[in-house]
């Protein structure tokens, strides 16, 4: 191409690739700017308050107690310590808050699907009051609820034999320690390897001879089974450690407090209402002709749905599941407004007690993307697995 | 061929009673099959268990207008807690003889939202309606003019605060979420990494770390001698928070428009501004109306977070009811009434969503 005369040529206003450079180099310059002055403005309050900056102060003693910590601290700890504690408690209630909630909200997912006019008007309702309460009330409502309406420790509700509920919290006996246990452990793994390499001869002979393999009885079966020898053969222990009133509460058992129970219950409720729906809108998103395909080719029911509706299901259920199991474990910051000392609430007494807020709010920030990264990331790999594979 | 048609026989002759009537409905949608029959009784025998108390708890043991002494005494439920403090919890420190200007305000905002509700009411006057709206709502409460008494917004508390922070935190998050949507989908690197960044990070993070940030951290970033009053300190974060999940909801939009009208857009010469005003925006904006209510409505349900750095918001002013000696140990009855309170706003925000998703589809 000839070049164009110099009175022709585009000036560089004009020019689409170099006005983007313009764009970009002055967003760039903005971001630049603008953090610059906040930084310089910062500082400059920093030291005019003197306030120290900078992560020395983990190091140092927290010099606060922490309730029902999952490693073993105390007030002579370092902050760093006490953070960690932090997030623990937030790890130990967003892992359990997530399993409960899937499989409460997949059966009330299901529930609401239901030919049970009855059940499934229970589950609708069930769904829309709980979506559309805000969930730091729902939080409260039930901290209320444990705290001021449950008896004190010496009226104890003992609704079964060993198990005691009051404000203080709740108490289950436990199995005394025995090498039972421990067997019954290694049976239960043992049986997962079994499962996983009867799961693959049983695919390899259907592929060659179109023989099905009952696997779910069989899996099942030893699930239960091998634990259950490993237990008759190690003696069948069944001495318990029964939670008992001494002095003013309860010791022994396994005991959970008002202010976690009341957590992982307002997560859970509030949580596995959204994945009822989506629970829901994955499965009416199969078509029925898919069911009806498949009764006619001479599939049972429950072949129906294991083969056919879940899997296509989850892949319509699995990214919005995702956001929601991102939603419970950022909603679980709320534990600090009834006082379960998850990450938030560590990392804001750390504040009120060193000053240092930034510190503070990035520890925070950056703990709760790594959680979030890393949700995500799982969640994609099982994604791509369940992803339709093209022909 | 009409007329081979005999007198039908079955003329007169009624469905067998079992399968239409109720109990038909009965047989069809309770006891279809055993385990549903089961369902049913079981289902039954719980409510009968259950429905009993709480009615005789709600209704028949309750107090309606009492003091906190009388309450005591009973087993039912003390709905004095509510009715005795009803002006302080829905209007915390709003001036007790002046509360008569945010009940007005609500009314003509939920006036407003009723008339919006009609598709046929959508054309330039309703934006019209709701500026002037807006701007009387912000005359009565603020005050100032036309004889009203001066009410500063460190006294809005309550539902104002709630629907003060909620609804401007939309309206002013929209414009920033979609700018930063454009930015997603721009094709120039260093934009498209700058907003990418943001709406990650600001997903990634709960609302409350961004609140506190407000709080503890945002006087640290003004000059010296410049204080926000930490009700814009609050907003500011809700609109940040609200601005990201708008960015992805505008996204999904764009998403949804067929690269055919980009195509046609440039070919008649259009540039990025004019295609984006006059061809993509008009377009991917609609698509996304339904999902933009269901941010408002989480905007309206996270607002309750501020209780948490201190504002008196709905939630504050009730805990601080609960926290009188006179009505400590009411917390079930007064959070019922706020859960009331909050389900009717956000139910009705998620029916209209439904219905506009139903409209806008045909």
């Amino acid at each position: 191409m000839a070049r164009l005369p110099e009175t022709q040529r585009i000036p560089f206003w004009h020019d689409p690739s170099k006005r983007a450079l313009i764009y970009q180099a002055l967003a760039l310059g903005l971001v630049f700017v603008l953090g610059y002055y906040l930084f310089a403005i910062t500082q400059a309050n920093l030291r005019r308050q003197s306030i120290a900056t900078g992560f020395s102060f983990i190091e140092r003693e927290a010099g606060f107690e922490i309730g029902e910590p999952l490693i073993s601290y105390s007030s002579a700890d370092t902050y760093a310590r006490a953070l960690l504690v932090g997030v623990l408690n937030t790890l130990k209630v967003s892992l359990t808050g997530m399993i409960l909630t899937l499989i409460l909200g997949t059966l009330v997912g299901i529930a609401r699907l239901s030919s049970n006019w009855l059940l499934s008007r229970l589950a609708g309702a069930y769904i829309e009051v709980l979506q559309n309460i805000p969930v730091l009330l729902q939080l409260y409502f039930w901290y209320s609820v444990f705290h001021d309406s449950l008896p004190g420790p010496r009226q104890s509700l003992n609704p079964v034999p060993g198990f005691f509920l009051n404000n203080r919290g709740f108490y289950f006996p436990l199995p005394l320690a025995h090498p039972a246990y421990l067997r019954m452990g290694i049976a239960l793994v043992v049986a997962g390897l079994l499962i996983s390499t009867l799961h693959r001869w049983a695919r390899r002979r259907q592929d060659q001879t179109g023989q099905i393999f009952p696997i779910w009885s069989v899996g099942s079966g030893l699930v239960i089974g091998l634990p259950a020898l490993a237990w008759l053969l190690s003696g069948a222990p069944t001495d318990m450690d029964v939670p008992r009133l001494t002095g003013f509460n309860f010791e022994g058992g396994l005991s959970v407090s008002p202010e976690f129970a009341a957590l992982l219950l307002g997560l859970v409720l509030y949580t596995s209402a959204f994945v009822a729906e989506v629970v829901r809108a994955g499965i009416q998103a199969i078509s029925r002709g898919q069911t009806e395909a498949a009764l006619s080719v001479g599939l049972k029911p429950s072949q129906v749905l294991t083969l056919i509706i879940l899997p296509q299901a989850l892949r319509v259920i699995i990214p919005p599941l995702t956001s929601q199991m991102l939603n419970l474990t950022k909603n679980s910051s709320l534990a600090v407004a009834i006082g379960y000392p998850d990450l938030v609430s560590v990392a804001n007494t750390t504040i009120n007690q060193t000053g240092q807020a930034i510190e503070g709010v990035a520890i925070i920030m950056v703990v709760y993307l790594w959680f979030s990264l890393g949700t995500s990331a799982f969640m994609n790999w099982y994604n791509k697995r369940m992803a339709l594979v093209e022909r | 061929m009409q007329a081979m048609i005999e007198p039908a026989a079955t003329e007169g002759v009624k469905p067998p009673a079992t399968t239409v009537g109720v109990i038909g409905w009965i047989r069809g949608n309770l006891c279809n099959s055993l385990f549903n029959s089961l369902l049913t009784l079981l289902i039954l025998f719980a409510l009968y268990l259950s429905i009993p108390p709480l009615i005789r708890w709600t209704l028949v043991n309750a107090l309606w207008s009492s003091s906190g002494q009388e309450c005591k005494a009973i087993d039912g439920a003390c709905w004095s807690v509510v009715t005795q403090n009803l002006r302080f919890i829905l209007f915390g420190f709003y001036p007790w003889d002046e509360q008569w200007r945010p009940v007005a305000s609500i009314g003509i905002l939920i006036g407003l939202l009723c008339y919006t509700r009609q598709r046929s009411h959508w054309n330039r006057r309703l934006a019209y309606l709701w500026t002037a709206g807006i701007g009387v709502m912000g005359v009565l409460m603020h005050g100032g003019v036309l004889g009203l008494s001066v009410v500063e917004t460190t006294q809005w508390s309550g539902i104002c605060l709630t629907l003060l922070l909620s609804l401007f935190g939309l309206t002013a998050a929209y414009p920033l979420g979609v700018l930063l949507a454009l930015g997603r989908r721009s094709k120039m690197p260093a934009i498209k990494s700058i907003s990418i960044v943001y709406i990650e990070m600001i997903r990634g993070v709960p609302l409350i770390s961004l609140l506190f940030m407000s709080s503890v951290m945002f006087p640290l970033f003004l000059p010296e001698g410049i204080t926000v009053n930490k009700i814009l300190r609050a907003q500011v974060a809700i609109i940040l928070f609200t601005a990201a999940y708008i960015a992805e909801v505008v996204r999904g939009g764009l998403q949804g428009i067929a690269r055919g009208q980009y195509e046609a857009a440039e070919s008649l010469g259009l540039d990025y501004y004019l295609t984006m005003r006059l061809i993509i925006l008009p377009q991917a904006l609609k698509i996304v109306i339904p999902p933009s209510v269901g941010i408002l409505i989480s905007a309206f349900k996270d607002t309750s977070l501020v209780v948490i750095i201190g504002l008196y918001d709905l939630m504050k002013t009730t805990q601080v009811t609960l926290a009188n000696p006179e009505w400590m140990g009411f917390s079930t009855e007064a959070f019922i009434f706020i859960a009331i309170l909050y389900f009717a706003g956000c139910f009705s925000l998620t029916n209209f969503s439904r219905d506009l998703e139903r409209q806008l589809e045909t």
